[in-house]
């Protein structure tokens, strides 16, 4: 498979991403810097975490006008697949590809801790009892009109849901999906949970495995 | 071409979290100041630009500022567009 991984100045999580689809996963990955257009031609986009552009004016809000995000509405209207973490999650919000935005964590702390979540929307029951992964964000609480949660909730949208919402987020929404499902952004960390844990008792449904894999899924479809 | 000064005025919609206006409401009341009862922090934004005329000049602010300076879901923004005296 052939992946791309969208790189702007202040990602910090590009490289882990990069690791863990060629690693893992056995993809072949293209880093592409964020000053270059390109031409769509992977399987499936990856928009990685990080500060890209300082979090200045808003999170993701400059990424979302950098020449290779134009690219990458190319890449959303030829139905690629495209998957945004964290930051990448911002990025994808302001770029509308996604509806809604993410502000400051209701408790005003940046919050790194497993958070347990459930399958949701389409994805309902997708992953065991107990599934959980890393959280890393201060800025993940995601808001969006009564409109526009009215069309995420009848679409089946929201993939991935907290089940102890740490951040205050809108339905307590950690993942989320466009209306054709084709764009995917959610704030926990999957490319973070690929490691055996240290401590025996971290259960194995913590891996971002089970994650990837659904997304992979999406490539196929 | 005629040189232009704009503002931009972001504000927090009513309904969403400003940590740092509460911050500081809070900061005043620790020092006894209680007459100020809610303090908001927006952003104010320095635009320079050249353009044919006001009307232009209007139009181009108005369209950076919802391409990029405000997201709609979140905040308000109000313009401002004079001629460089």
């Amino acid at each position: 498979m052939k992946a791309a991984v969208l790189t702007f100045p202040g990602s910090n999580c590009d490289q882990d991403l990069a690791r863990a689809l060629t690693h893992d996963f056995k993809c072949h990955v293209d880093l592409l810097w964020h000053t270059e257009p390109f031409t769509p031609t992977h399987d499936i986009y990856f928009v990685p975490g990080g500060f890209s552009y300082g979090d200045y004016l808003r999170t993701g809000a400059l990424a979302a006008q950098s020449k290779s995000v134009e690219s990458l509405r190319q890449a959303a209207a030829q139905n690629r697949p495209i998957v945004g973490i964290c930051n990448g999650f911002q990025i994808l919000c302001e770029t509308k590809l996604l509806p809604g935005a993410l502000i400051r964590n209701t408790n005003l702390q940046h919050i790194c801790e497993w958070t347990p979540l459930a399958g949701g929307g389409d994805w309902q029951g997708a992953f065991p009892e107990g599934y959980a992964l890393p959280i890393s964000h201060g800025e993940g609480n995601f808001i969006c009109s009564d409109a526009e949660l009215k069309e995420i909730q009848q679409h089946g949208q929201a993939l991935l849901r907290y089940t102890q919402n740490p951040n205050g987020a809108t339905y307590d929404i950690a993942g989320l999906a466009s209306k054709n499902k084709r764009v995917i952004g959610l704030m926990p960390h999957p490319e973070r949970a690929l490691r055996v844990q240290k401590d025996a008792s971290v259960s194995a449904h913590r891996y971002g495995k089970l994650f990837f894999e659904k997304i992979f899924a999406l490539v196929a479809a | 071409m005629k040189k232009f000064n704009a503002t931009a005025t972001v504000r927090f919609k009513k309904s969403v979290l400003e940590p740092q206006g509460k911050a500081i409401q809070l900061s005043l009341a620790e020092k006894g100041a209680h007459e100020f009862t809610l303090v908001r922090v927006g952003k104010y934004i320095e635009v320079e630009l050249e353009a044919e005329s006001q009307a232009e000049a209007t139009a181009k602010m108005q369209q950076i500022a919802t391409d990029m300076l405000f997201n709609d879901v979140m905040e308000t923004c109000e313009i401002h567009v004079a001629e460089k005296s």
